[in-house]
């Protein structure tokens, strides 16, 4: 059960990715019924679930949701500015039901009543007084099942003539369903109650017991079903839908599932529209009780009429075509479990470590250069490659999964803060490692809270400074030379420099008297324990600074930047490499051990030797550079593995630019070549090291370790640790007495 | 019959016996994973002192301990015939470098002795007890006080 739990709760996430990308095509007006279909498909699929797994909660709040949803498929109601923020607010309080299902997050009751309350209201509005009546009735006739009471409700029913018309598509269709329980179904803990209430949240149902396997009282075997039922299904789902309620049953029972003819149309076989049918009433087809329509009489004596199938084929293919889309890609795509994934990408990254190493012996073994041997290894190299690079691509997902996230995280800000924005979402498509993406969701989510809580304007500042009342927040998202560029972009107040100083400096961060540079103040808001709210407010002032925003990019091997300007809106630019498997680095040698310096924050390598060093105090050394001065660092010193070089003349110094800007020339005794090397964490059989990001094994087998350069500048967030390395991690073994 | 072979069989331990700086030591094999030849090790920043350096054991990158220094014998030198015990504890794995694999042996828990007063305190911290085995004793070692999961994996 835990199994379908976890099945179902995927789905979930896949039918709100598809409820959401409806809503925000529709709200772009593309209201056309097949983007209304998908968010009603989605819903629906959902509510179906919902009932199977007694996720009550879930399933009612789907059905009113669905309700107005169908209005809206109907052309009752259009998707125009009063309708979306309710249809968002309806997807973003189902996407809460399903993760407070999942066990995630509680929901504030109070909003949900408010929001059922308009969604009923909605549902019912233009005079449909008859929609609250018949979820009430469907509610009853799930009831009903329990206690196996037939109810015969008559539902007015559009015409077979009203197949090809946009209406009929959605027109509701009979089946006729057999359902007899094996003793197995028992057994696997299944439950037929629970079917029929999947059952009910398709469309009213009536249930019929067959007793008459029913053994004498004294001979009932207790463990075995006598039971079996007949069921009459009303709905507006498809077949597909219908058979997916017995999806985990199918065959731990015997059903049989018929599509029922009405008697007027069951005469009328043919796929409509060139036999002169009268185009039906769309606006009156599924929804009046007993209705005008005269065919609608005497539905549930219509027989079981499998000759006249084809009423709901004509119809399935059309429902087939809409959902074509959706469709499609579910065929094309296979569940796989990550752990299998992320196996097969440790295996290759064993593959390209071996291949390295067998590369290296062939060179050390003075072997041609040109022979077969040689020939075969640059093929094998090749193909390594390609496979590296198509297992990675595996993991890889399209960013679109986490801007829907946002825009939810957007709406939701929006509504607490009183402001007015769009989310605009740019490169959708782009994709990026799972782990990425998944690590992304709180720091943007922040990043998000803060643009639109400080960065935009009320309506009235905005329209004063002669900008449009709605603000704009752009999501974007390209590659851009082999990593990911995640863009956020708010064309709001910008940045208060002034006050940002002024914050800084009542928060003790900088002093008065230092001369800060724009892109320096912009970098204090990532300063530790800094927040430009004057009062904290109950959005962006939770006690997570924009600190934390950049230490969770970091720990991703990510950078973070800003830039602003006054009045027009600032930019967060975070780049992401591809994947967290490989990284590019430069190999050097300090002390005799190999280290990789990762090249994205390698600006320069310079020769010691012919670069302008000068003395800085006692034995400071600085780096003179046409744009200032740069600290020198040893790596080999702060690393604890020497003492203070006296002599920097034979090595080599590589210049470090951080994401705030600070440089640093980390001194190293060689440089080797630049490489991809696959990342190896040590957390795992170890714990962090001071100044040490990972480890990575080269083609000779051996270890190298992965520098952590952030670590390493002068000044900025990671700093202390290059000053404090060694003392305090000795305290910490003091236990061992070491 | 069957019954009593069965339950003696099941009380009995198996432990994979070692020599540090001449003396005899042990270890449960359900800990050990495997044991293999000396490789030379990557050096550690900032690691204590008894943590030798990273070694590669196919593809995971795993802390190689001196168990000498660890246990306050003095550091070991190593060579070539120097053997590295991995050993698996909680979730992480680690390699213990020894000085010679001495035996497998199959030893009955109520074998064990408590650990006399005479050894030096901080030896006597890692060890739960002693076996006595042909005249030779061979100190149990504690792996979860040698690898206190409080300090991460270490």
């Amino acid at each position: 059960m835990t199994d379908l739990r976890t099945a179902f709760f995927e789905e979930c996430e896949e039918l709100l990715e598809s409820l959401a990308d409806g809503l925000s095509r529709l709200e772009d007006g593309a209201d056309d019924s097949e983007t209304v279909n998908s968010i009603f498909r989605a819903v629906h699929s959902i509510k179906g679930s919902a009932g199977a797994f007694g996720l009550d909660a879930l399933a009612e709040f789907s059905h009113i949701f669905e309700n107005v949803l169908d209005k809206l498929r109907e052309g009752e109601l259009t998707a125009d500015a009063d309708l979306m923020p309710l249809l968002y607010q309806g997807g973003d309080h189902l996407s809460y039901l399903v993760e407070a299902a999942n066990g995630g997050v509680e929901v504030e009751p109070d909003r949900a009543a408010a929001l059922i309350a308009d969604l009923r209201r909605t549902a019912q509005g233009d005079g449909f007084d008859e929609d609250e009546d018949a979820s009430d009735l469907s509610a009853v006739d799930v009831a009903a099942v329990d206690s196996f009471q037939p109810i015969i409700l008559d539902f007015g029913l559009p015409d077979l003539g009203s197949v090809t018309t946009q209406a009929a598509q959605a027109g509701p269709s009979r089946f006729e369903i057999r359902f007899a329980p094996k003793e197995e179904l028992f057994e696997t803990g299944h439950d037929p109650i629970l079917l029929f209430r999947a059952l009910g949240a398709l469309g009213p149902v009536e249930a019929e017991a067959d007793l008459s396997n029913l053994p004498e009282f004294t001979e009932l075997d207790w463990d075995r079903p006598y039971l079996s039922w007949t069921l009459m299904l009303e709905t507006e789902a498809s077949r597909d839908a219908v058979e997916g309620v017995f999806e985990f049953v199918a065959d731990l029972c015997e059903l049989e599932i018929t599509a029922v003819a009405r008697e007027g149309t069951g005469d009328d076989p043919l796929p409509p529209s060139d036999d002169g049918t009268p185009p039906p009433d769309e606006d009156d087809g599924s929804d009046e009780p007993g209705g005008s329509d005269p065919e609608d009489d005497d539905s549930t004596a219509a027989a079981v009429e499998p000759a006249v199938r084809s009423e709901p084929e004509a119809a399935k293919p059309q429902k087939k075509a809409e959902a074509g889309t959706v469709q499609k890609a579910n065929r094309d795509t296979i569940r796989v479990e990550l752990e299998r994934v992320d196996r097969l990408v440790n295996i290759v990254g064993e593959l390209v470590i071996s291949e390295a190493m067998l590369r290296q012996a062939m060179a050390d073994s003075s072997m041609s250069a040109h022979g077969p041997a040689a020939n075969a290894m640059g093929q094998l190299r090749q193909l390594s490659g390609e496979l590296q690079e198509s297992v990675m691509a595996i993991r890889a997902q399209p960013v679109r999964g986490l801007f829907q996230r946002m825009s939810r995280i957007v709406r939701e800000t929006l509504r607490e803060t009183k402001k007015n924005a769009r989310l605009v979402s740019e490169g959708e498509a782009t994709e990026v490692d799972k782990t990425v993406i998944e690590r992304l969701v709180d720091p943007l989510t922040h990043m998000i809270r803060n643009a639109i809580d400080h960065g935009l304007e009320s309506p009235e500042k905005r329209e004063a400074a002669g900008k449009p009342a709605v603000g704009t927040v752009t999501l974007s998202a390209a590659h851009r030379s082999g990593r990911v560029i995640i863009e956020l972009r708010d064309d709001g107040a910008g940045i208060n420099r002034p006050k940002v100083r002024e914050v800084a400096i009542s928060k003790g961060l900088i002093t008065a008297a230092d001369d800060l540079s724009d892109a320096e103040i912009d970098n204090l808001l990532f300063a530790p324990g800094f927040s430009t709210s004057e009062k904290v407010s109950n959005l962006s002032g939770r006690g997570v600074g924009m600190d934390v925003v950049r230490s969770e990019i970091q720990a991703l091997g990510g950078r973070v930047s800003i830039s602003s300007e006054w009045g027009k809106g600032t930019v967060f630019s975070i780049s992401l490499p591809l994947t967290l498997a490989v990284l590019e680095g430069m190999i050097v040698e300090v002390a005799g051990e190999k280290i990789v310096v990762p090249t994205t924050t390698l600006r320069e390598t310079v020769r010691a030797s012919e670069a302008a060093m000068h003395m800085l105090g006692n034995s400071e050394r600085v780096l003179s550079m046409r744009d200032g001065l740069v600290p020198i660092v040893d790596l080999g010193e702060s690393l604890g593995f020497r003492g203070r070089v006296s002599d920097f003349s034979d090595q080599s110094l590589l210049l470090i630019e951080t994401d705030t800007g600070q440089r640093t020339a980390l001194a190293v005794d060689k440089v080797y070549d630049q490489r991809e090397v696959v990342i190896k964490g040590l957390e795992q059989n170890y714990r962090q090291v001071p100044g040490i990001a990972a480890a990575t094994i080269l083609g000779d087998g051996r270890i190298a370790l992965i520098a952590d350069t952030d670590q390493f500048t002068s000044t900025g967030p990671g700093t202390a640790v290059a000053a404090s390395m060694g003392t305090d991690l000795f305290d910490d073994f003091s236990d061992f007495g070491v | 019959m069957s019954d009593v072979l069965e339950k003696t069989s099941s009380d009995l331990r198996e432990i994979v016996s070692f020599t540090i700086n001449g003396q005899g030591f042990c270890i449960d094999i359900g800990h050990v994973l495997e044991i293999r030849g000396w490789t030379p090790t990557t050096r550690l920043p900032h690691a204590p002192e008894f943590v030798t350096g990273l070694m590669n054991l196919r593809g995971t990158v795993l802390p190689v301990i001196d168990l000498s220094m660890r246990l306050g014998l003095g550091r070991a030198e190593p060579n070539p015939r120097h053997v590295i015990i991995i050993v698996k504890l909680r979730d992480s794995t680690v390699g213990f470098l020894v000085e010679a694999v001495s035996d497998i042996l199959t030893v009955r828990p109520e074998e064990m002795k408590p650990t006399p007063d005479v050894a030096s305190s901080l030896t006597k911290d890692f060890i739960e007890g002693v076996f006595a085995r042909d005249d030779q004793l061979l100190r149990a070692l504690d792996l979860k006080s040698i690898m206190p999961a409080d300090q991460g994996a270490l």
